[in-house]
């Protein structure tokens, strides 16, 4: 696909003045990517704004039947440009673009739209894709960028993963974040003088993390195991899934959240679906196996780091994904999450986490389709799957969701004394 | 030891109290109505006195228990948990339990898999919808089940949603439906809901269990389910108390000293850790200043004492209100009256002009005018001059108070209107269309549930402190956040403050959706029984940041315009009114019958009011039909066309023994019928088409449906799947398409995820699919090469080899007919385009989606559209006549590339505003939350209207009819 011209260009001045202000999608990873993005020069802010008055941003610039995570994302865009904290002209905003069927492709879209009515259109938008779908003058995603970026994410997915093998079970309460902000302290003062980022480096920071984490004093009494999958932005943001884990640390569970990479991984895989079932362009094709390939090459170190310490659990590597998926769902289905979710809660219910939420905006097109869709296929292959949708929406009631939650957790603690 | 279970429900508390041996020495239940805490203490203190024990065990359970046990450190059992116990007590052998409470709906599946459905975002079909629906028709719950046991018939209500069920409702009334079956239906739309929103897919069979309060008190309602469900399920006895007894029952019980428990619950206040908004008035003083100042504002009208001259009659059947009003040449009021119409306006008019002669035997009224939901009936009953749109009557009201008015804003009992005015015409209309939220009735249930009058309610919040913030969502969501306010202990005052801001912003962002408040206008005059409250009235202004008139007579304002309006007439033409004598009121008479109208395959279900001198007034119609003396219809309908266009593909030859492939007339189908049919049939299949759609054919498939927020198009297409299993067909094909056919028109060509993917869905889901061979592979059209490369394989799998040589002539075929059909229609509707300029007739491009050419989904809107006089083609069939240009969303799916060239069309078409668009919405579209702004600012950079409809389950024709008038005497205006 070609690229496009963007109603305003980033230019390469921009680039040197400019805050990029991004969404807070991912909370481990975002500060991070947001180092990692400052060693390319780009000056790019996560904006952490969350509260009530974020979500009336969002519902005020946005259409209020847009899907929650629009309406999250951009209200705290928007938000960080009303609040004060920079000078609007000198701010671009920044959403990541699949290009996919589903509306979340048209957020950057409504986002210039909500500009516009604020009498702000010259203040550029950002597209971040990975198929380059429009071209600025100031900003590329790079090959290498793209590479680091995702060490990026599997630093963060390691961070996740063991953070939450461990916090259930910490003997001294808070040992846990220490480690963590350790490693986000560690890893972003690598970033800063262009270290952390070469395969060695990689894989020594990641026996470093999972040494520290093995280092925390544990008891591991028997809990009730949770897996929580579903639209991207809900399933990590917890000012999109109001706190959703810290809900479930109340309730005395161990909860997994599959990495990020995984999403990644899937729209690279995607595009080979695409060949073998409409045709198309070899080159692109190709572009999109090595792109899976190297994907995994990253992700091989981590699993291979992970084998040293068996006391974790690992998360399967793709190619393990993909087949659970099939099981469930055709590989052609390619909005949204797509088979990925399916393929995700599979491999959750394998690992022993039976218990799964399934966290959907309220209306999210894709999730009738591999949400809600495929729940009854799924308990076919899973007889134990305890699965429950949750959806998340401006104005549902977070009693009802905790209700629902703990309804859950009743029928899975009733499993566990059986 | 004794075990205590306590439910504290979303609107009462149960208690019970059981002995060693699980028996119920005690049990008792109370509306809370919302004091948690006092109730439960005082219903602890009943347990003690009755039980003299001190100490026993005891268990929370209940959806607004939570908070209070967290905060008291008493076990809490999840409520459906705590179902889940009794009944496996109790009564072993159940299948499936169904539980309604105040706000819960639920279904437990007990065998086969242990499954838990509750109602989540959305509370339609629970005792708070029974109870407002009650209110509605001005009964008690309790009547509502005595009237639905004399039912005749029972009427098609949207059971999607509680805010829809009422807005079909209350045409039903309007229209002189009987308050039996009305009420009858309301109980199947709540088995619907029930049924359809939580079983999902899995069915509802086996040893059937009725809980809760509505299922405890409402005989019928259970008959309703008994009836939809095919079977018998019984009411235990403590149906009420399951929940209690599942948390006495609980392990989790611990042992407390109950009257020490009784106090700490008492002084148990919960934590004020709301997040609240904006006071409304800092003192007194404040609000006396405002209070003069609106009253100045309405100085130039006087309301007469006594009658003038020459007076004229203004009526106003609302949605729940009936307003009349007399006014004098000068434009004074006399006899403003105000009230609920208790379910059928016509007595109360009657009423009220009986009541008008009596007191002044003289007066002369010189005409009369009607507006509102119930314009036809009460213009047929009482000889009304004038009928008139609602849009206008209210404009003409406002321009008295305000003359260079530019912005009306109507908030009323159940709907929104919102008229911008440019140049002295209605220059755009906003009114509510799926969504009740921020309107009067929601208020006045609030007030009512909360045990007080809703002038007393609105009055609480003038000075409360901390108005606890509610959103601006749904009435539905709303219900529970004001639950979580008063687990956070929010006041009655704040709560009161915080509802009245809610409805504001409502109507503001989600109605007129206004990104600035500047957007709205200078000259604003607010009106509707909703502005009667000071309260609403100063959140709006503060809102908006700036003044507005509310007239003294904010509530009859249609009413009043309505008398105006026929006021002019009468100067302009001088016609003699033809308003119903004294004596003909007395003698009046009014019966209602029900009729089912064969006059096509709609089979509308018609009430047939008769009055007293044997005028008649038919409802229910979708198109007239049934009415004999209509006029000014046209019949050019491209909807009709092309349903016609499709038919054919029903009639290809039959040939015994060769294989059958079943097509499913659904979303994308609807387009490529021509196609699929064309190919299989070339290549020798037998080829059934699965029968047109209605409401029957819905309920096949509707046990099937796993996501209850899908849209109407997708559910159907679970009943199209069902009857061609049912026919026995040996395939059914229905392809999964990321991707459409590539018309050039945008970045991309997708399906939306839905049309895309559907049959993913079908597959999981329809479990009598594994009778037949159902086909459901991935396959695009963009590229017949791709095409014919990528079919063959598939169609090896399951029919064998099929030669190259025929699928390339095929595929031939079949893309040469869906061609013939995009010409035939493209050219038909040049045909009709020509007639409708040469006979200045009115041109609409109602533009949908193929899908929305199927009458169950468009419920006949296109035919009404005719009824008006107009001439009807869809967006696909003028998109064509545009090349790709740049709109400002990523414009990559197909149908909708087709909307905004469609779009563009009418904007620039030559014939102005003679020619405008209509976009039908299926609610539940996540897409057209992008697309409906895009050809919203299309259409409005030309100074055209924009109109948007849309369209669920629902089958009511009446608020579509204001929009569409509205919009043509708007249009006509303009042209003038």
């Amino acid at each position: 696909m070609a690229s496009k011209k963007p109603p305003v260009d980033f230019t390469k001045q921009m680039k040197k003045e400019y805050t990029i202000i991004a969404p807070d999608i991912f909370p481990t990873h975002m500060e991070l990517l947001q180092e990692l993005f400052k060693m390319y020069g780009y000056n790019l802010f996560v904006a952490h704004y969350e509260g009530k008055e974020v979500i009336d941003t969002g519902l005020k610039y946005m259409h209020n039947d847009m899907c929650y995570p629009a309406i999250c994302s951009t209200g705290q865009q928007i938000y960080a440009l009303q609040c004060g904290d920079f000078d609007p002209d000198k701010c671009a905003l920044i959403q990541f673009q699949t290009g996919g069927g589903c509306r979340a492709s048209n957020y950057i879209w409504l986002l210039r739209k909500a500009l516009k009515n604020m009498g702000w259109e010259h203040i550029p938008v950002i597209s971040l894709s990975l198929t380059g779908i429009e071209k600025y003058s100031g900003f590329k995603l790079t090959l290498p960028l793209m590479l680091k970026c995702i060490m990026a994410i599997i630093y963060g997915d390691m961070l996740m993963l063991l953070k939450n093998q461990t916090t259930p079970y910490e003997v001294n309460k808070g040992d846990t974040r220490k480690v963590i902000d350790k490693w986000i302290e560690e890893l972003t003062s690598q970033f800063k003088k262009n270290k952390g980022l070469t395969p060695k480096k990689f894989r020594e920071n990641l026996v470093g993390i999972a040494t520290d984490f093995a280092k925390i004093k544990l008891n591991k009494t028997p809990k009730i195991k949770v897996g929580i999958v579903g639209e991207i932005y809900v399933k990590f943001s917890s000012f999109g899934n109001n706190g959703l884990e810290k809900f479930l640390e109340s309730q005395d569970v161990e909860y997994m959240v599959p990495g990020v990479l995984g999403f990644f991984q899937y729209c690279f895989a995607n595009i080979e679906t695409d060949y073998k079932y409409y045709g198309g362009s070899k080159i692109v094709k190709q572009g999109g196996k090595i792109a899976e390939y190297a994907a995994a090459k990253i992700e091989g170190i981590m699993l291979d780091v992970l084998k040293k310490f068996p006391q974790f659990t690992a998360p399967a590597p793709f190619s393990h994904i993909k087949e659970l998926g099939e099981k469930v769902i055709d590989r052609g289905v390619k909005m949204g999450e797509g088979w990925l979710l399916p393929a995700e809660t599979a491999e959750l219910i394998e690992k022993g986490y039976n218990n799964v939420i399934c966290t959907q905006p309220f209306g999210c097109l894709p999730n009738h389709i591999v949400g809600k869709g495929v729940i009854r296929s799924m308990r076919e292959i899973y007889p134990n799957a305890n699965i429950f949708p949750i959806d998340f929406d401006a104005g549902a009631s977070k009693v009802n969701q905790e209700n629902r939650i703990k309804l859950m957790l009743s029928v899975a603690q009733e499993e566990m004394e059986k | 030891m004794k075990r205590i279970g306590l439910d504290v429900g979303s609107t009462t508390v149960k208690c019970v109290v059981l002995d060693e041996d699980n028996r119920i020495v005690f049990s008792t239940y109370k509306r809370h109505f919302s004091k948690i805490s006092e109730m439960t203490s005082e219903l602890l203190r009943e347990v003690y006195d009755n039980t003299s024990d001190s100490e026993m065990y005891i268990a929370v359970s209940g959806s607004a228990g939570m908070g209070m046990a967290n905060d008291l450190h008493l076990p809490f059992v999840q409520e459906v948990y705590a179902t889940r116990n009794a009944v496996k007590k109790l009564s072993p052998d159940t299948d499936v339990v169904i539980e309604l409470g105040g706000e819960d709906a639920k279904i437990l599946f007990l065998t086969g898999g242990l499954e838990v459905r509750m109602n989540g975002t959305c509370a339609g079909g629970t005792g708070a919808f029974i109870d407002q629906m009650a209110s509605l028709l001005n009964i008690t719950p309790e009547e509502l089940n005595i009237l639905a046991e004399k039912k005749e018939k029972v009427y098609t209500i949207a059971s999607r949603c509680g805010v829809f069920a009422k807005t079909d409702v209350q045409p039903l009334i309007n229209q002189g439906a009987r308050k039996e079956d009305i009420s009858a239906s309301i109980f199947y739309a709540v088995v619907n809901q029930t049924v359809g929103g939580l079983a999902q897919g899995r069915e509802i069979k086996g040893n059937i269990l009725y809980l809760g309060g509505p299922l405890t008190f409402m005989s019928e309602l259970r008959k309703s389910f008994d009836a939809v469900l095919k079977l018998e399920g019984s009411l235990p006895e403590n149906s009420l108390y399951f929940v209690a007894m599942g948390a006495a029952f609980s392990s989790a019980a611990e042992v407390h000293n109950i009257k020490d428990l009784a106090d700490t619950v008492e002084n148990y206040s919960a934590r004020g850790g709301y997040t609240s908004c904006r006071r409304l008035f800092e003192n007194e003083d404040e609000y006396e200043k405002f209070k003069a100042r609106h009253k100045k504002a309405s100085e130039g009208i006087r309301e007469l004492t006594e009658p003038e001259d020459e007076m004229y009659l203004g009526i106003d059947a609302g949605s729940t209100t009936v307003k009349c009003v007399l006014c004098s040449e000068s434009g004074d009021i006399f006899r403003p009256f105000y009230t609920s119409n208790s379910g059928n306006p016509v007595p109360v008019i009657r009423e009220y002009l009986i009541n008008l002669y009596k007191d002044y035997p003289d007066i002369k009224i010189k005409s009369s005018a009607v507006t509102g939901y119930g314009e036809d009936i009460i213009k047929s009953a009482f000889h009304i001059d004038y009928g008139i749109v609602e849009t206008i009557a209210h404009y003409t009201a406002a321009k008295k108070f305000k003359s260079d008015v530019d912005f009306i804003l109507d908030i009323g009992g159940q709907d929104i209107k919102c008229f911008k005015i440019r140049n002295g015409a209605i220059d755009n209309i906003f009114l509510n269309e799926a969504c009740s939220s921020g309107c009067g009735s929601f208020l006045q249930t609030f007030a009512h549930a909360l045990g007080y009058s809703v002038e007393e309610f609105a009055r609480l919040g003038l000075f409360a402190d901390r108005p606890v913030d509610l959103g601006s969502r749904c009435t539905v969501f709303m219900n529970s956040s004001v639950k979580q306010a008063q687990k956070d202990g929010a006041s009655v005052e704040n709560i009161s403050a915080g509802l009245s801001t809610s409805v504001v912003k409502n109507a503001l962002y989600k109605v007129i959706r206004c990104a600035k408040a500047e957007d709205l206008g200078k000259n604003i005059v607010v009106q509707g029984g909703t502005f009667l409250s000071d309260a609403v009235l100063r959140v709006f202004e503060q809102e908006i940041g700036h003044e507005v008139i509310r007239p003294a007579y904010s509530a009859i304002m249609g009413a009043y315009g309505a008398a105006l309006y026929c006021l002019k007439k009468f100067k302009k033409k001088g016609r003699e009114t033809k308003l119903i004598s004294l004596e003909n009121l007395k003698n009046f008479k009014h019966s209602v019958k029900a009729i089912t109208c064969h006059g096509c395959e709609n089979h509308c279900r018609l009430t047939v009011n008769t009055f007293g001198e044997g005028d008649k007034y038919i409802a229910g119609n979708r198109c007239e039909k049934p009415l004999q003396n209509a006029k000014g219809i046209t019949s050019y309908n491209l909807y009709e066309y092309k349903n016609k266009l499709l038919d054919a593909f029903r009639d290809l030859p039959f040939e015994e023994g060769k294989p059958t492939v079943g097509l499913p007339l659904g979303l994308n189908m609807y387009e490529l019928l021509p196609f699929w049919a064309t190919f299989f049939n070339t290549l020798g299949f037998n080829v059934k088409v699965s029968p047109r759609s209605n409401r029957k054919l819905y309920l096949k498939g509707q046990h099937t449906i796993p996501s209850d927020t899908v849209c109407y198009p997708a559910k159907l297409m679970h009943g199209h799947v069902e009857a061609l299993i049912d026919d026995g067909v040996d395939a059914i094909f229905y392809p999964d398409m990321t991707y459409n056919l590539d018309e050039g028109l945008g970045d991309n060509h997708f399906n939306c995820p839905v049309v895309a993917y559907y049959p993913q869905v079908i597959k999981s889901n329809v479990k009598a699919i594994e009778n037949v061979k159902f086909i459901c592979d991935f396959i695009g059209l963009h590229d017949k090469k791709q095409f014919e490369a990528h079919i063959a394989p598939i169609l090896a799998k399951h029919f064998g080899e099929i030669s190259k040589k025929a699928i390339k002539a095929a595929s031939s075929k079949a893309y040469e007919a869906y061609e013939k059909f995009f010409c035939d229609v493209r050219s038909k509707a040049e045909e009709f385009m020509d007639i409708a300029e040469k006979e200045d007739m009115p041109l609409i491009v109602l533009s949908g989606r193929p899908y929305h050419i199927d009458p169950e989904i468009s419920h006949g809107i296109d035919t009404l559209m005719c009824s008006e006089g107009a001439v009807v083609i869809t967006e696909d069939s003028v998109s064509h006549l545009y090349d790709k240009f740049r709109v400002t969303v990523r414009n990559q799916w197909t149908y909708h590339a087709r909307l905004y060239a469609a779009a563009k069309f009418v904007a620039e078409h030559k014939r102005g505003h003679k020619v405008n668009l209509v976009q039908l919405v299926s609610f539940g579209c996540g897409v057209d939350a992008v697309t409906t702004d895009e050809a919203r600012s299309i259409i409005e950079e030309s100074g055209k209207i924009y109109t948007q409809l849309k369209i669920d389950e629902i089958s009511n024709m009446g608020a579509v009819r204001i929009r569409l008038r509205s919009l043509l005497s708007a249009a006509a205006d303009r042209n003038d």
